[in-house]
C-alpha cells in the first residue's frame, strides 16, 4: 500500500540570514512576489517558447499554438462545452461519487472486521491488479455504450484504491484512541463519526486522490472505446479525421481538467484535513 | 467526603489474575492482587517497570478482561468500561483527538452521556478553568505543549464527573518542570473535587508526594508487596514536603520494597543490589 | 508519526485464522462459477469460471498468446527502464539544487495530473501504431511516480547527516553516494513499484485503444468478435500478470532493502 503522500505545495522559503533593514511588511510582500514569480516563471516561459517556436510552423502535426488556442475557444468554450464537456464531467463525478460511497462503506466494514478483511484480501489483491482499462470492453458487453456503462467503467476502477486505503486506515486506528473511546463510552455510530473516520481521513484522502486520477483516465478511455459524445470521443474523432489543431486543443483541455481537479482536491483536503497537516508540522518541529 | 450511609469501598479488587496466552506461550502478568480503595481516597500504585502496572489499570478500567478475580466499582462488578470512571492515559498525543479542538475533545464524552448543551458548556468551561487552560479552548491539541495537552486530557476526565479517576503514568512523557506543575494540579483537583483517584506511576517520589497511600507492586507475576499509608499533611508543596524527614522515610520504605521486588525477579542480581544498598 | 511507547502491553492477538484467506478465495471461486450459471445474466455474456479457465488452458497451448504476452512485457519493460532512469537522474538533480526545485515545483504540479491517455491521439499521429507509442505513454505516466518519490526521499534526508558530510568535507559525489542515495533508496523503490504497475496498465491500455499487438489488442479483438469466454480468459491473465508484477517488486524491495530501518521496522 502506498504511504499517504502529503505534498507541501508551498515551496520552502529559503532561510536567508541577511541583515535586512526593510520593513517586515515590505519583506513579506517581496517574499510573496518571489513566490508568485517562482510558481509562474517556468510555466509561462514554456508556453511562450511553445508560442514562439510554433508561430510559423508548417509542420502538419505541430500547428501554431495560436491556431490551437483559437480552436480551443471556438470548440470548448462554444457549443461543444454543453454537448461533450458537461456529459463527460457528469459521468466522472457520478462515477467518483458512487465509488466514494461504496469504497468507504466497504472499506470501513473490512477495516473493522479482521476475519472479513483477511478473507477478502487475496481476492482484492487480484481484482486490484487487473488493469482497470481492460474492464472497459467487459463492461461494454453488459451495460452497452450508454452513460450507465461509462459510469460503471469509472466505478470499476475508482472503487479499489478508496476501499483498500479506507480499510487500511480504519484498521490502523490508534490503540490508545480506541481505549479512550471505550473508557468514555463512545460507541457505535458516534465512534465511527468522531474517531474511526477522522482517524482514517488522511489515508482515505490518499485513496481518493488515486481514484480521481484513475477516474479521469477511465472517463477518457471509456469514451474513446465506444461512445457517441464526450471528451475522449471528440479527441479520437479529431485524430481520425486528421483535425490536428482541434485534437491538440482537446488534449490541452484534458490537461487543464486534470490540473483543476487536482487543485480543487488539494483545497478541499486542506480544509478537511487541516488538523493532520498542522499536527505533522508540529511533530516535525518538535522532532 | 465522609459518607455516612455506606461503608462500601469505592473500588474493590479481589484475587485479580491476568494471564496472557499467545501461540503456546503463557505469560502471567498479574498473579494475585487484592486491595480496595475507599471513597475519596488518593492511592498511588508504584512498581518496577514490567510489573504489569498498565495491565492492572486496564483491568480496573474494564478495558481488559481479567483471567480470574473481580473488580467492583461501588459494589457493581466491572465487566466493561463503567460509566463512573475516567482514564487519563500516558500518551496524551494519542488519547486526544487531533481533529477536534480542545473544547470539542472535552465535549464529546459529555455528549455521549446525553447531557444537555448548557450543562456540557458549563462542565467544559469549569474543567478548563480548573486546569488553567480557559483561554485555549479553541486551539487544537497539537498546537499546545506536551504538558498543556496532558492538562486537556485531565480536564476531559474531570468534566466527565467520574466517581473514580484512573491515571496511567500520566506524566512519564513530560519534562521535570512541567511534571512538578502537573503533580500539584492533580493534588489540588483531588482536594477540591474529592474524586477517588488511582494513580499509576513508576516514580517512587511522585507516588509518595501525591498519594494518601502507596501500593507497592512486585515484579510480574504481580502481587501487592506493601500497602504504605502516607501520613504527610494534606497541603503539600514541592520543596518543603519533599525535604521533610517523613517524606524521606516513606520514600526509603517504598524504595526498599521496589528493590526487593527487583531482587525477587532476578535472583542473580541480588548480591549487586545488596551491595548497592 | 508518533513514536509508539513500548510500555503498553502488546495487545494479545486473537488466535489467527489461517484459513480466512483460503475461505475468501473459495467463496470467490464458487461465486464466479455459480453466478454465471444462475441465469441472472443473458446467456453468453458471463461465462462460468470453469469454462474461462478451460479456455485459458487452450489458449496457453497456442503461440499467439505467448507472443502477445511477450510483446506486452517487452513494451512494459522498455518503458519502465526509461522512466526509472529519467526519474532518478532528474529527481536527484532537482532535489539537490534548491533553486531548480523552487522553479520546477509548479510545473511538476501542472504536468503530473494531466492524464497520460489524453496523449494517445497525439502519440498515434506522431509515432504510429507500433509499440513505440506504448513506450512513450508508459514513460510519460511512470516518470512522475519515480520523480515524486525521489523528491520526497531527498526531502527526507536528515539535515544532521548532511551537515556531518559537509563537516568531513565530502565532495558532491561522495555526498550523493553515501548520504543521499541510501536515504532516498526506499523512496526510489516505492516509486519503481508504483511505476511498474502504472506502466503495465498503460502498456495494455495502449494496445487496447491503439491496436498495437499485445494482450490489450487480443482482448479488444475478442470483444469485438463476440468471443466472450476468450475475452474473460485474457482479462484473468492480465490480472495474474498484475499480481506477479506487484509480488515481484515487493520481494525485490524487501531483498534489496533488508538492511534499511524502514523495512526492518515493518517486520
Amino acid at each position: 500500500m502506498t504511504a499517504p503522500a502529503y505534498r507541501h505545495a508551498v515551496p520552502e522559503e529559503a532561510t536567508t540570514m541577511t541583515t535586512s533593514t526593510t520593513s517586515p511588511a515590505r519583506r513579506t510582500a517581496a517574499r510573496a512576489g518571489r513566490r508568485v514569480l517562482l510558481a509562474l516563471g517556468l510555466p509561462v516561459l514554456l508556453v511562450v517558447l511553445w508560442w514562439i517556436a510554433s508561430a510559423n510552423s508548417t509542420n502538419y502535426y505541430f500547428p501554431p499554438l495560436s491556431t490551437i488556442l483559437d480552436w480551443f475557444r471556438q470548440l470548448w468554450l462554444g457549443n461543444k462545452f454543453g454537448s461533450d464537456v458537461v456529459p463527460s464531467l457528469i459521468r466522472l463525478f457520478a462515477g467518483f461519487a458512487i465509488s466514494v460511497v461504496l469504497g468507504v462503506a466497504a472499506g470501513v466494514a473490512l477495516g473493522l472486521t479482521d476475519a472479513l478483511r483477511r478473507g477478502a484480501e487475496p481476492v482484492l489483491e487480484f481484482v486490484r491488479a487487473i488493469p482497470p482499462t481492460v474492464l472497459v470492453p467487459v463492461i461494454a458487453i453488459f451495460a452497452g455504450i450508454g452513460d450507465s456503462s461509462k459510469i460503471l467503467v469509472i466505478v470499476s476502477g475508482c472503487v479499489w484504491p478508496i476501499l483498500l486505503n479506507t480499510a487500511e486506515g480504519v484498521r490502523a486506528a490508534d490503540e490508545v484512541m480506541v481505549d479512550t473511546c471505550r473508557s468514555f463510552g463512545i460507541r457505535g455510530f458516534a465512534r465511527l463519526r468522531h474517531m474511526v473516520l477522522p482517524a482514517a481521513g488522511p489515508q482515505i484522502a490518499a485513496g481518493l486522490r488515486q481514484a480521481l486520477s484513475i477516474g479521469l483516465i477511465l472517463m477518457v478511455i471509456g469514451e474513446m472505446f465506444a461512445a457517441t459524445n464526450g471528451l475522449g470521443f471528440s479527441i479520437v474523432q479529431f485524430q481520425r479525421t486528421f483535425a490536428i489543431p482541434q485534437m491538440w486543443s482537446g488534449i490541452i483541455l484534458l490537461g487543464v481538467i486534470g490540473f483543476v481537479l487536482s487543485v480543487v482536491f488539494n483545497l478541499v483536503e486542506k480544509r478537511a484535513l487541516g488538523w493532520y497537516q498542522g499536527q505533522r508540522e508540529s511533530q516535525k518541529r518538535n522532532g | 467526603m465522609e459518607d455516612t450511609i455506606t461503608t462500601e469501598p469505592m473500588v474493590r479488587v479481589t484475587r485479580l489474575k491476568k494471564v496472557y496466552e499467545s501461540s503456546g506461550r503463557r505469560v502471567e502478568a498479574i498473579g494475585d492482587v487484592t486491595f480496595s480503595v475507599a471513597r475519596g481516597e488518593f492511592a498511588c500504585i508504584v512498581g518496577p517497570s514490567g510489573a504489569g502496572k498498565t495491565t492492572l489499570l486496564k483491568c480496573l478500567a474494564g478495558l481488559l478482561q481479567p483471567t480470574s478475580g473481580t473488580v467492583e466499582l461501588e459494589g457493581t462488578p466491572v465487566t466493561g468500561p463503567p460509566p463512573g470512571m475516567a482514564v487519563v492515559f500516558q500518551e496524551y498525543g494519542r488519547s486526544l483527538f487531533p481533529w477536534k479542538t480542545v473544547q470539542q475533545n472535552i465535549d464529546l464524552p459529555l455528549r455521549q452521556k446525553g447531557l444537555p448543551r448548557p450543562e456540557r458548556e458549563r462542565l467544559t468551561a469549569e474543567a478548563l478553568t480548573a486546569v488553567g487552560l480557559a483561554d485555549v479552548s479553541r486551539a487544537y491539541p497539537w498546537q499546545l505543549s506536551g504538558g498543556m495537552q496532558q492538562r486537556v486530557a485531565i480536564a476531559r476526565a474531570v468534566a466527565y464527573e467520574p466517581h473514580v479517576l484512573l491515571m496511567d503514568e500520566p506524566f512519564a512523557a513530560v519534562d521535570a518542570q512541567t511534571r512538578a506543575e502537573l503533580e500539584d494540579l492533580v493534588r489540588s483537583l483531588w482536594k477540591t473535587l474529592g474524586i477517588t483517584t488511582l494513580f499509576v506511576t513508576h516514580d517512587i517520589d511522585e507516588a509518595v508526594y501525591l498519594g494518601e497511600r502507596v501500593l507497592v507492586l512486585s515484579a510480574s507475576p504481580t502481587h501487592i508487596l506493601e500497602d504504605v499509608p502516607v501520613g504527610l499533611p494534606v497541603d503539600r508543596d514541592q520543596v518543603t514536603t519533599r525535604s521533610t524527614a517523613g517524606f524521606a522515610e516513606l520514600r526509603a520504605r517504598v524504595h526498599r520494597g521496589i528493590q526487593d521486588a527487583k531482587a525477587g525477579r532476578q535472583s542473580t542480581a541480588q548480591s549487586i543490589v545488596g551491595t548497592a544498598q | 508519526m508518533t513514536a509508539r511507547g513500548l510500555t503498553a502491553p502488546q495487545r494479545i492477538r486473537r488466535p489467527r485464522l489461517p484459513r480466512a484467506p483460503l475461505v475468501g478465495i473459495v467463496i470467490a471461486v464458487v461465486a464466479a462459477e455459480l453466478i454465471p450459471r444462475s441465469g441472472l445474466f443473458p446467456a453468453g455474456t458471463l461465462p462460468p469460471l470453469s469454462s474461462v479457465l478451460a479456455e485459458l488452458c487452450r489458449e496457453a497451448g497456442t503461440s499467439a498468446l505467448w507472443q502477445a504476452l511477450g510483446r506486452t512485457v517487452r513494451t512494459w519493460a522498455i518503458g519502465l527502464v526509461i522512466a526509472v532512469a529519467a526519474g532518478v537522474v532528474i529527481g536527484v538533480v532537482i532535489g539537490l539544487v534548491p533553486v531548480l526545485r523552487a522553479i520546477t515545483a509548479s510545473t511538476v504540479e501542472f504536468l503530473r495530473p494531466i492524464p497520460s491517455v489524453a496523449l494517445i491521439p497525439a502519440v498515434i499521429l506522431i509515432f504510429g501504431t507500433g509499440s513505440q507509442s506504448g513506450v512513450v505513454l508508459i514513460v510519460y505516466a511512470a516518470f512522475w511516480q519515480v520523480l515524486l518519490q525521489v523528491l520526497y526521499g531527498i526531502q527526507d534526508i536528515d539535515p544532521v547527516a548532511m551537515e556531518t558530510a559537509r563537516s568531513y568535507r565530502f565532495g558532491t559525489w561522495a555526498t550523493v553516494r553515501h548520504v543521499v542515495w541510501p536515504t532516498a533508496l526506499p523512496f526510489v523503490f516505492t516509486g519503481v513499484r508504483l511505476a511498474a504497475s502504472v506502466a503495465l496498465v498503460l502498456a495494455i491500455t495502449a494496445e487496447l485503444v491503439i491496436g498495437t499487438p499485445g494482450m490489450g489488442q487480443l482482448i479488444s479483438v475478442a470483444q469485438s468478435s463476440g468471443a466472450t469466454t476468450r475475452m474473460f480468459a485474457l482479462v484473468l491473465l492480465t490480472g495474474v500478470l498484475g499480481v506477479l508484477v506487484n509480488v515481484a517488486f515487493r520481494f525485490a524491495e524487501r531483498g534489496v532493502l533488508s538492511w534499511h530501518p524502514s523495512v526492518r521496522r515493518a517486520r
